[in-house]
């Protein structure tokens, strides 16, 4: 075989069939580049794809092949003894069928769902209107101002020919958008202002904003909520409470200041010194100064870490069990207690966490966005 | 209003002629002034605990706790929906009844001395007699506790339950290595998978795990009960009037079952029963229901919404599997005995 290509080539250089190179671009190069370049690559590849596969295989045939959807009922009680048998091997997502309504609205009157429901479209609504870089303007004041309002007269009603219905009775997940949304709403200007308090040259504040900071920093969020929920009513007169979702918001909102505030300072102490000599030998007064060269470029600075610390503190509000407040996920676990739901914790567990999912990707990739269009000049 | 007033005003006269001077120390109650002024009773509730109180579906609280904060507005207005469920954790339950968040606990609490006296409280009635026991496997052999000498056991920290198992196992010479599990499923899944022999937490709790295997019948209640847990509603302590409507509401939920007045048959007792310890419960003779300061129908209005204390136990803790066991009437053998409502 060589011989004959030898004698060929000799005979005619020209017309010498060769292999074609090896291509460096498309999938199949990719793939040998990345996957399949030494044994040992091979071998790591077919391994983890043996295992993705595999799991996702287990994954397909529990949430939907052997999944059972509906159980039968037998009065008002739910037959749930088919899903017991399955032993695991198939989920039950008959009990999201019956307790997603629970697991969303928590104790909320059952004929008044559509109010809490209402609300998360609010909220939901709000969110994707302040996210639209258009708006940000004085515009949005009056926006929240007014959303916010509504959302408290459909939560609470009273008015307007809406029964009244009591804070005890919220849950789900408006709870955990009212602790996210006000909290972190409430934290962030708290924030600057500690941040800018703590580099600031008057002794007083400085003290002050250094105190709180680390007073805050220096106890776990779930002790602050123990302090407002178990011993702050010990120092009120007889007879006076703070509501309870009050006190466990205002802890949230302290310690999300707290860290927030830290997050901002790093931004301040990024931008180089010049930028306030500048503003100063421009003759900006402080405030113009911090409001128009320092907090603009400082905030798009952190970007990355403010969202990371705002994912945290959406997750962080279902601490709020502790105090037995029924956000989603004390409302999910509260709802698995019922005996003939009882060991389909898993099932109600992904239904929740899908929830969480959506609401922390959509911020991080916001974010994303957020982050390329802002710094376009920084980037290289 | 004035119409209650009038009414409290004339039930403390009338009992103060009755009794004498052991009404003189009970003036009015500012718990009851301050619930009937407020038009509903704030009950603090368990977080959600099969069969004594959670949420259903439709995110209406039911269970047997529950009924009990029903009864109390069943009495007062004749209308079981004035009541606000306040769901309260172990940590924050009895801050929530010192600080006057909630009228009245009833929630799954056991009565001790140190509760009693230096938290303040009353704990007006025993509405369940619990007890701290152990879930084993049927096929293990297992017959007494005795008999898990060298068992490895499952167990949550923290509560009592760790504390009277370590007691047990000392007092009877019992030799066991305890495997600590903080979140009850977890707890419930390790013994289930085999990790430990035996799993322990109080009666009340083994019998809503084991209803929720997959096969009850391979999960054995063992007999013996280790610890003394008597659940009872509690009240802030120095409001005897408002603790006597609790305590005489559980005796007349008892008593009722005594003289076999059920939800089905309470208005025809109430016209036609010649008893007279059921003309007196039901308000046809006597003042019982004002000496209460409540009205004189409150049994019947209570027994007519809620049963009596079988019909309660029935529908709320049969189908977890709980048996009636120490909460079986006197008559029964067991120990649920109410004094007379006279």
């Amino acid at each position: 075989m060589s011989d004959v290509t030898l004698d060929a080539s000799a005979a005619n250089p020209e017309a010498a069939p060769r292999t074609a190179p090896v291509r460096s671009t498309g999938a199949m190069a990719w793939l040998r580049a990345n996957l399949f370049s030494s044994w040992l690559n091979t071998a790591l590849t077919l391994a983890l794809a043996w295992l993705v596969v595999r799991f996702a295989i287990g994954f397909v045939d529990w949430a939907f092949i052997n999944a059972i959807w509906s159980v039968p009922m037998q009065g008002t009680v739910p037959q749930t003894q088919i899903c017991r048998d399955l032993e695991g091997a198939g989920a039950c997502w008959a009990v999201i069928g019956e307790k997603h309504r629970f697991i969303l609205f928590g104790t909320y009157p059952y004929e008044e769902h559509w109010r809490p429901l209402l609300v998360c479209g609010l909220f939901i609504g709000l969110y994707i209107f302040s996210a639209m870089r258009r708006f940000w303007t004085w515009v949005l004041v009056p926006v929240w101002a007014v959303t916010l309002t509504v959302i408290g007269i459909l939560m609470w009603g009273g008015i307007l020919g809406l029964s009244y219905v009591p804070q005890e009775r919220w849950g789900g997940l408006p709870i955990t958008l009212i602790l996210s949304t006000f909290g972190l709403a409430f934290a962030f200007p708290l924030a600057i202002l500690v941040a800018l308090g703590r580099r600031s040259k008057l002794p007083a504040i400085k003290t002050l904003c250094v105190v709180y900071v680390e007073l805050v920093r220096g106890v776990p969020l779930i002790s602050l909520l123990f302090m407002a929920s178990v011993m702050f009513p010990l120092f009120l007169p007889e007879g006076m409470n703070i509501d309870k979702l009050l006190r466990a918001q205002i802890a949230i909102t302290l310690f999300a200041g707290a860290y927030l505030a830290e997050v901002v300072r790093a931004g301040l102490q990024t931008l180089p010194r010049g930028q306030y000599e500048a503003a100063d030998a421009l003759g900006l007064s402080y405030w113009q100064k911090t409001g128009f060269i320092i907090l603009p470029q400082a905030l798009r600075l952190v970007i990355p870490p403010l969202v990371n610390t705002f994912i945290g503190f959406f997750k962080d509000t279902s601490l709020v069990l502790i105090i037995g407040i029924f956000d989603l996920l004390t409302a999910g676990k509260t709802a698995i207690v019922e005996p003939a739901w009882q060991g389909f914790g898993i099932e109600v567990y992904v239904f929740v966490g899908a929830i969480y999912l959506v609401f922390c990707f959509a911020m991080s990739k916001y974010s994303q966005d957020l982050e390329r269009d802002l710094n376009q000049h920084r980037r290289r | 209003m004035k119409a209650l007033r009038l009414a409290l005003t004339g039930a403390i006269a009338g009992a103060a002629m009755l009794a004498g001077p052991a009404m003189a120390q009970a003036p009015g109650s500012p718990t009851l002034d301050a619930i009937r002024a407020r038009g509903t009773l704030v009950c603090g509730v368990n977080t959600g605990l099969a069969g004594f109180a959670q949420p259903d579906s439709q995110g209406v609280w039911r269970g047997f706790d529950v009924d009990y904060c029903r009864a109390v507005a069943v009495a007062l207005w004749n209308d079981a929906s004035k009541v606000r469920y306040v769901p309260t954790t172990a940590q924050n339950r009895f801050t929530a009844l010192q600080s006057g968040e909630v009228d009245m606990l009833a929630r799954n609490t056991t009565w001790t001395l140190s509760r009693d006296t230096s938290l303040g409280f009353d704990f007006p009635a025993i509405s369940f007699f619990d007890g701290q026991g152990f879930m084993v496997k049927a096929s293990a052999g297992v017959r007494t506790a005795r008999d898990l000498n060298g068992a490895t056991i499952c167990v949550q920290p923290g509560t009592t339950t760790e504390q009277n198992l370590t007691d047990w196992a000392r007092s009877n010479r019992i030799r066991f290595t305890p495997v600590v599990i903080e979140r009850v499923e977890e707890a419930v899944g390790a013994y289930v998978a085999g990790r430990c022999d035996a799993y322990t937490t109080d009666v009340s709790g083994l019998a809503a795990t084991r209803s929720a295997q997959p096969r009850p019948a391979e999960h054995q209640i063992l007999p013996d009960v280790i610890s003394k847990e008597p659940l009872a509603p509690a009240v802030r302590h120095g409001d005897q009037r408002f603790a006597d409507l609790v305590k005489w509401i559980h005796f007349g939920l008892v008593g009722a079952e005594e003289l076999g007045i059920t939800a089905a048959n309470v208005q025809q007792a109430a016209q036609s029963d010649a008893r007279p310890d059921v003309q007196r419960m039901l308000g046809r003779s006597g003042e019982l229901g004002q000496m209460l300061g409540v009205d004189n129908a409150w049994m019947v209005n209570i027994i007519r919404t809620l049963g009596n204390y079988g019909e309660i136990f029935e529908r709320n803790l049969a189908p977890i599997g709980l048996q009636r066991g120490p909460n079986a009437l006197w008559t029964n053998g067991g120990l649920q005995y109410a004094p007379p409502l006279r």
